[in-house]
């Protein structure tokens, strides 16, 4: 067929997905192309994130058919970009670039991001500002002459700072404001003289977080994102795609926790007693609703309808992990006693359902604090989805420099 | 690396189960709405107080309009036999609706598990078991598959009732739903070659019903006494045991539906209440100890929904997954409408404690709904076998 390269081509549908897919494959054999080399080629057919614009790692295509362009490559030996590793910049860094960056800032970031060769992590959460967010104390002051932005602060609970090369950050630039208005949204170049990371071991003996000092960081303005002041605003588009990251469908079924917690059950019958039982049965069918809500969640997406319900999905996430992990624990009786390793090593990232069952239970706590703890979710559930009265606030009109901390 | 990272093979539990449709079609949403505004036109809360105290919940009109008008009665009967050759995800919408309103009807026992039944049987057109289906579809009757109303699918209930020489049937089934109301009564009873369903008709001879004072008042109970009853075989021992458990499963897994139902009214009311109700110069409902069990209620209702349009979606399908949809939905869904309405009661302080208000039908209701064909418990049993999670051999 004779094509007009001037005209705008449509998006592309399944097929032409399947077929584009078949021509970067022809063009880059996975067997014999280096993986980074394959994952750019890839980028730059557009098939990184089909929904994305077109020379931005995308075709513009429907989010749904991400999924046809993932079956291929996978059934064809692709490399992948190990979207575990670099889980913060897909999912939170890369939508906020998209949304707010300016050309040359989605240019420069966007596909080194996507490829894994610049590991992303989040500068938001401080000692004094976790569920209260907005009430963050990191000081961002422009120099006078070079129009840079000198950045002093403490942040915590930041996954992936001992790899990350960038981190997205807010900081308070008018703290004459009320919190939410003085805030202003920066791409952190991590390797600044002036970043310090500092491992912070947890609960599980790992140091999965770190702690990050800021200490006279200069970031260029270039690298702001979004308006001065306009931060708060900018960094709700991360928080929503922090929570959007359901897939939805194909879930297996036992395919989480219950599933260990099941495989273990079958394989010991020395274990089972009467209780256990009782529980078991019991998390196993909330766990499969809870597959099922997922997978309606996902058909809900597919077909334009998004619902509230993600939110549901990470509450009850967290809920039953824990419960599941803890069964764990007491089903295992003696070698539930014992722990794998209490090294304080530091992953390269976060595994709920890995190592043993102790390691499990203690990780599964921090499922219903990060990324919004549930009693914030479940604010959020009865004010959005309920239409319930807020709290009475205190806070929202007062200048951030008169708030008691 | 431990055991538990090796990744075990498991024997009996499919990894891959098929995906379920778990959305409402558009004639789905339609039927929906067509049903709700006539239950809100024709069964509010007063009407069914009002109703339930005359010992005749049922409205004859309102099941006219509902069953006949509507089609809903026929929903599941294929159009050669005189139905609407439906499915069960159309009359899981008409329970969802049934439940939010409370409503006295005998869709469940009737239009559901008395036509699953007859269908099971397998019947030929210009059969008298086609012509019964037939006006079980048009909505002109109604029947009752006369066993406990506590009845689990898969369990052999105990045979009561004898069959003996020209099928009379002789002995007594307890708290039957509907019977009261029914035109027929499908009876399982132990014939000479085993148990077989037989149809005997409410007013025959030596039929004798005894209504019970139910807990929930929404649907009457009774105890059905047959002496030497004259009755018809519909299936004999090849065919009975199937229909029966046919009948129960597919009553079992669209009661999850009713129940998704009574758990939004009761979510949506309570919601409604907290936001108007003021104490301490404030609306309840800005309480955070409120809000959090409202925000709760909905994520298990979220859950409940998924899992009572599953087994709904595996009625229709014929999803060999289906044992495994209808336990899941029971198990789950049982849970959230007495939680809902027991929540309901609490949230509205003394008003929820009163009979004029009408949360008590729903709490009525989902408690016995909770009890009906298996209990949560009796249905995670069942599970036990069917996921390979067995109980302790000690």
């Amino acid at each position: 067929m004779q094509r007009n390269a001037a005209a705008p081509q449509p998006a592309p549908d399944a097929d032409g997905l399947r077929r584009r897919v078949r021509d970067l494959l022809d063009a880059h054999d996975p067997a014999t192309t280096p993986r980074e080399e394959f994952l750019r080629a890839r980028f730059d057919a557009g098939l990184a994130w089909v929904h994305f614009p077109e020379g931005l790692g995308g075709l513009g295509a429907p989010r749904s058919l991400q999924r046809v362009v993932d079956t291929e490559l996978e059934a064809a030996g692709a490399p992948d970009n190990d979207p575990r590793r670099i889980g913060i910049g897909l999912g939170m860094a890369a939508p906020t670039i998209l949304r707010y960056g300016t050309e040359e800032q989605k240019k420069r970031f966007l596909r080194p991001l996507w490829t894994g060769e610049e590991v992303w992590c989040q500068l938001f959460s401080e000692p004094g500002a976790g569920s209260d967010l907005a009430a963050l104390a990191t000081r961002a002051v422009r120099e006078d002459g070079t129009g840079d932005w000198v950045v002093d602060g403490q942040k915590v609970w930041t996954s992936s700072a001992h790899v990350a090369r960038w981190a997205i950050l807010i900081a308070r630039t008018d703290p004459d404001q009320p919190k939410h208005r003085g805030i202003t949204y920066f791409l952190c170049d991590m390797t600044d003289p002036g970043v310090e990371v500092r491992p912070l071991r947890q609960i599980t003996g790992e140091a999965e977080f770190n702690e990050v000092f800021l200490t006279g960081v200069r970031i260029p303005d270039s690298h702001r994102l979004g308006e001065i002041g306009d931060g708060w605003k900018v960094a709700q588009t991360t928080l929503n795609n922090e929570r959007v990251a359901i897939g939805g469908g194909r879930v297996p079924r036992e395919g989480g926790m219950i599933g260990k917690a099941a495989a273990t059950w079958r394989e010991r019958p020395e274990l089972r007693t009467h209780d256990l039982h009782q529980r078991l049965l019991g998390l196993w069918v909330e766990a499969e609703a809870a597959r099922l809500a997922a997978i309606r969640l996902g058909q809900q997406l597919a077909t334009g309808q998004p619902g509230p319900e993600g939110v549901a999905m990470k509450l009850g996430f967290a809920r039953l992990a824990q419960e599941i992990s803890g069964l764990e624990v007491e089903l295992l009786a003696d070698e539930g006693l014992t722990y794998q390793d209490w090294t304080m090593v530091r992953p390269q990232h976060v595994d709920f359902t890995g190592r043993d069952a102790g390691y499990r239970y203690l990780r599964a706590k921090g499922n219903s604090i990060e990324g919004g703890t549930s009693e914030v979710l479940l604010n959020i559930v009865a004010e959005r989805v309920l239409g319930l009265p807020g709290e009475p606030r205190t806070d929202k009109d007062v200048p951030w420099k008169e708030l008691a901390r | 690396m431990s055991a538990a990272t090796t990744g075990h093979a498991r024997t009996t539990a499919p990894a891959e189960q098929p995906v379920p449709d778990l959305l409402y079609s558009e004639a789905e949403e339609d039927l929906r709405s067509a049903v709700r505004s006539l239950l809100t036109d024709r069964c509010g809360p007063a009407a069914v107080l009002a109703r339930i105290e005359t010992g005749r919940p049922y409205d004859p009109d309102l099941w006219t309009a509902l069953g006949a008008g509507m089609g809903a009665a026929g929903l599941l009967v294929p159009e050669s036999l005189g139905g609407q050759g439906a499915s069960a995800r159309e009359a899981a919408v008409v329970l969802e609706e049934l439940g939010r309103a409370a409503a006295p009807s005998p869709y469940l026992t009737s239009a559901v598990i008395a036509v699953e039944a007859l269908l099971s049987t397998g019947p030929e057109e210009g059969t008298e078991t086609a012509a019964l289906l037939a006006g079980l579809a048009d909505g002109r009757s109604t029947a009752a598959l006369a066993l406990p109303w506590s009845t689990a699918p898969g369990s052999r209930p105990a045979a009561t009732v004898r069959a003996g020489d020209g099928a009379a049937l002789t002995g007594t089934v307890r708290g039957v739903a509907d019977a009261a109301e029914a035109g027929t009564l499908l009876v399982p009873a132990e014939g000479p070659g085993g148990l077989g369903l037989y149809a005997v008709e409410a007013a025959a001879p030596g039929v004798t019903i005894t209504p019970l004072v139910p807990l929930d008042l929404t649907r009457p109970l009774a105890d059905a006494a047959f002496d030497n009853a004259p009755a018809r075989p519909v299936a004999g021992p090849d065919r009975a045991e199937a229909a029966i458990r046919r009948a129960l499963s597919a009553g079992a897994g669209l009661l999850a539906s009713e129940q998704l139902g009574i758990a939004e009214w009761c979510l949506t009311e309570t919601v409604r209440h907290t936001r108007e109700r003021h104490q301490f110069n404030r609306p309840v409902g800005s309480f955070q100890a409120l809000k959090h069990r409202l925000a709760a209620l909905w994520l298990d209702i979220v859950s409940a929904r998924a899992a009572a349009r599953n087994a709904a979606d595996a009625l229709a399908t014929g999803s060999p997954d289906l044992p495994v949809a209808v336990a899941v939905a029971q198990a789950h869904c049982s849970r959230t409408a007495v939680r809902a309405a027991e929540e309901c009661v609490q949230l509205h302080g003394g008003i929820g404690m009163t009979w004029e208000h009408p949360a008590h039908l729903y709490l009525k209701r989902a408690k016995a709904d909770a009890t009906a064909l298996g209990t949560a418990g009796r249905h995670r049993e069942a599970l036990a076998g069917l996921v390979d999670l067995p109980a302790p051999s000690h």
